[in-house]
């Protein structure tokens, strides 16, 4: 079995008085599509943001790709991490937002390319060109040279996940992606990031209320509840068998508000 | 009767000097905005304070005392310089300290979520300032960036008080020969609101041009 490609050990991480994370522990083998279920408030989010270097740690170890990610081993101890690490680790890491988070100044084609030409140095001919076949491949080619402002919600956010891979990033994090569309347009998100899954060997971390998509899209579910993982295991386990109660309760929640499982 | 198209002409002259004032001492207004402006949101802490000193003191005395100070008092300490580079120094310094704080507080409206993106997007504090942040935080600017250039228009004023030749000094240099305070004031007036005027609308301009293909996208 490969090693795992994220190996989080023991973290917390606290905001003032509030313990959002709680000791949590967790590993991610290389290529794993996780889902990562639970309700509002019990630390999903929060563990993507602390991949992503959105936020920091209040104790405990994180490991990516072999390398820590807010601390680095110098002269036998550990010292806070410094940009350039920050910006080696983030290399690894790509993104996407609940609000999409598009550069609103920027065409279609100049969100995609910026990051690429700016962190890798790519030639713009060479950028547009991978962005292009990044637009086609999310069904948005011709959009290219539209402003975000005149694309729908879901139209965005296919462009949002272009730009992130962009950058080929090793993983993948998707934090509530489709929980600021219209209904109908959650499909087409879905859809592209079905494709991804179906396509690529990218290692996938995603939050989400779309149980039914959870199901299909992971190899693997955790279930979250107060900065905790309660219970973990494959699709079927989780959502036909829940052995832990707060679960079971959780997914009749989710039932009863007319998800489909 | 007297013959004005002399003193008119002597009027212009000073308009001249005024315009040039009023052009310079913007060009290091926005320099030293956004210089300070910047600094105010460094992450170093000694860039910040002395950003916010420089702000402070500026905006804390007044632009006469500060044009005294740069004209007469620091000859004292070997820097002598020519009324019109006074008058520009002391121009410029001090709208540029009201000028940064427009600039702090634009680039402070670019929210959260547009700095998780360049984080996510691994490009450099920067790189986001450079390509993200401050081409949107710039249209946000330009309302305020124009009142503080009709600011510093009419502060020109006060450099007749070191002897340049502006148009308000003009004016009296016109009232005091020919008696007549109507005409020369009259004159000035018209022009000061001209000049306003220019910059109101070069600025709306400017504006127009910036926010070209953003519509809709502030809320």
């Amino acid at each position: 079995m490969a090693a795992p490609i994220i190996r989080i050990d023991n973290i917390v991480k606290r905001y003032g008085p509030l313990t959002v994370l709680d000791g949590l522990s967790m590993e991610v083998l290389p290529g794993e599509k996780l889902a990562l279920i639970g309700p509002s408030g019990s630390g999903k989010t929060t563990i993507l943001r602390i991949l992503m270097t959105l936020e920091t740690i209040s104790d405990g170890h994180i490991e990516v790709d072999g390398d820590q990610l807010y601390h680095m081993p110098k002269n036998g101890s550990l010292v806070a991490a410094d940009d350039r690490h920050l910006h080696r680790m983030r290399e690894k890491i790509g993104m996407v937002f609940q609000h999409f988070n598009l550069f609103p100044h920027k065409c279609v084609l100049d969100n995609v390319t910026l990051a690429p030409m700016l962190t890798k140095g790519v030639a713009r001919a060479a950028a547009e060109k991978r962005a292009m076949e990044l637009l086609d491949m999310v069904g948005l080619a011709d959009k290219a040279k539209s402003m975000p402002a005149q694309l729908s919600g879901g139209q965005k956010q296919r462009v949002a996940i272009a730009r992130a891979l962009a950058l080929s990033p090793k993983i993948m994090l998707f934090d509530e992606v489709t929980s600021a569309l219209d209904p109908e347009l959650v499909e087409e998100v879905l859809n592209v990031m079905r494709k991804l899954a179906a396509e690529t060997d990218m290692t996938m971390l995603l939050v989400t209320h779309e149980m039914g998509f959870a199901h299909d899209f992971a190899d693997r579910i955790l279930f979250f509840d107060r900065g905790k993982i309660v219970e973990e295991g494959k699709p079927d386990e989780i959502f036909r068998n829940p052995r832990q109660e707060r679960t079971q309760a959780f997914l009749r929640k989710i039932i009863a508000a007319g998800h489909r499982v | 009767m007297t013959d004005w198209s002399g003193y008119i002409g002597l009027i212009l002259q000073g308009a001249l000097v005024t315009v040039e004032l009023t052009v310079m001492g913007s060009a290091l207004a926005v320099v030293m905005a956004f210089l300070a402006g910047l600094g105010r949101v460094s992450r170093f802490m000694a860039v910040r304070a002395l950003a916010t000193t420089y702000i402070e003191f500026f905006r804390g005395t007044s632009i006469f005392v500060q044009l005294f100070w740069v004209y007469f008092v620091l000859p004292f300490a070997g820097v002598t310089l020519s009324p019109l580079q006074a008058g520009v120094l002391a121009l410029g310094l001090n709208v540029g300290a009201y000028g940064a704080e427009v600039v702090r507080g634009a680039v402070k409206a670019i929210g959260r979520e547009q700095r998780e993106a360049c984080i996510a997007l691994n490009l450099t504090r920067g790189q986001a300032m450079r390509y993200v942040i401050l081409p949107q935080a710039l249209p946000l600017m330009l309302p305020t960036f124009c009142n503080n250039a009709i600011e510093l228009l009419k502060g020109t004023a006060v450099v007749s008080l070191i002897s340049l030749t502006d148009m308000t000094f003009q004016a009296q240099v016109v009232r005091a020969q020919t008696g007549s305070t109507l005409i020369p004031f009259a004159t000035i007036l018209v022009l000061y609101f001209l000049m306003a005027l220019a910059i109101s609308y070069a600025m709306r301009w400017l504006e127009r041009r910036m926010t070209r293909g953003l519509d809709g996208v502030r809320t």
